[in-house]
């Protein structure tokens, strides 16, 4: 029933990658969105950012880097991501900090961009 | 209105399954359709056929067994998530099945309207 039907799936990621398994769990989603080819987006606000640091360091947490993952994307053809420039500033960041390339985007426009989904699903 | 739903946290820790379950509710008492309704994250919990609330409380988990049963509505639970958590087939209460995540971007693509419930 849904054969050929491309909806936008836009992926609001908003929590820090760690200490929470929201990340994570997205990321699954992700993947699956594209296998799907859908015309999927990420955007990352609020504590999302920290999502896309470069140099994660996962050891003494004893969890999974999975921030390579982010690197990959582009082999699925995502490579729409939204950074929130406010949520960078807040935090000190910049562009030159992330491990991917990313469109910085005012949370104003971001707003703008979110209207015109079909689907948006916060992490 | 052919309507989605997915629930990411699980009973009682969270309102996310009671808003949900009073959206789905409030949606068919006016006619709407609901389809599935999905269950990511902690949501798997909703599923556990082993939660046994006080006898003075709502029962999350039975409470979407009767609307399922009711209204047919096809509840499905990642089974990435339930497995990390310990869901199973032998805890899956009635009226759910475990499924994979490609189940929600369907109901994402076919329903007129995904609607999340979570933090």
């Amino acid at each position: 029933m849904s054969e050929g039907t491309i909806k936008k799936f836009m992926f609001v990621n908003r929590k820090a990658p760690y200490g929470t398994v929201y990340a994570l769990e997205a990321l699954e989603v992700v993947l699956i969105t594209a296998a799907f080819d859908q015309d999927v987006s990420l955007v990352f606000m609020d504590d999302g950012v920290f999502q896309l640091k470069k140099g994660q360091q996962t050891k003494g947490i004893e969890n999974k880097n999975f921030s390579p993952t982010y690197r990959a994307l582009d082999g699925y053809d995502i490579e729409k991501l939204y950074v929130e420039e406010e949520a960078l500033a807040t935090r000190g960041l910049s562009e030159d900090d992330l491990l991917v390339d990313v469109t910085v985007m005012s949370r104003a426009d971001l707003g703008k961009l979110m209207e015109g989904q079909d689907v948006v699903l916060t992490f | 209105m052919l309507l989605a739903v997915t629930i990411n946290e699980g009973p009682y820790q969270h309102q996310a399954s009671d808003s949900a379950y009073l959206f789905c509710r409030a949606a068919l008492e006016k006619g709407h359709e609901i389809r599935r309704v999905f269950f990511y994250n902690d949501g798997v919990n909703n599923a556990s056929s082993l939660t046994e609330p006080p006898l003075d409380d709502r029962n999350i988990v039975n409470r979407w067994s009767k609307l399922a049963a009711d209204h047919k509505i096809d509840l499905v639970v990642c089974v990435a998530a339930a497995l990390r958590r310990g869901i199973r087939d032998e805890n899956l209460a009635a009226g759910f099945r475990i499924s994979g995540l490609g189940q929600l971007v369907e109901a994402g693509i076919e329903a007129d309207r995904l609607v999340t419930f979570g933090d």
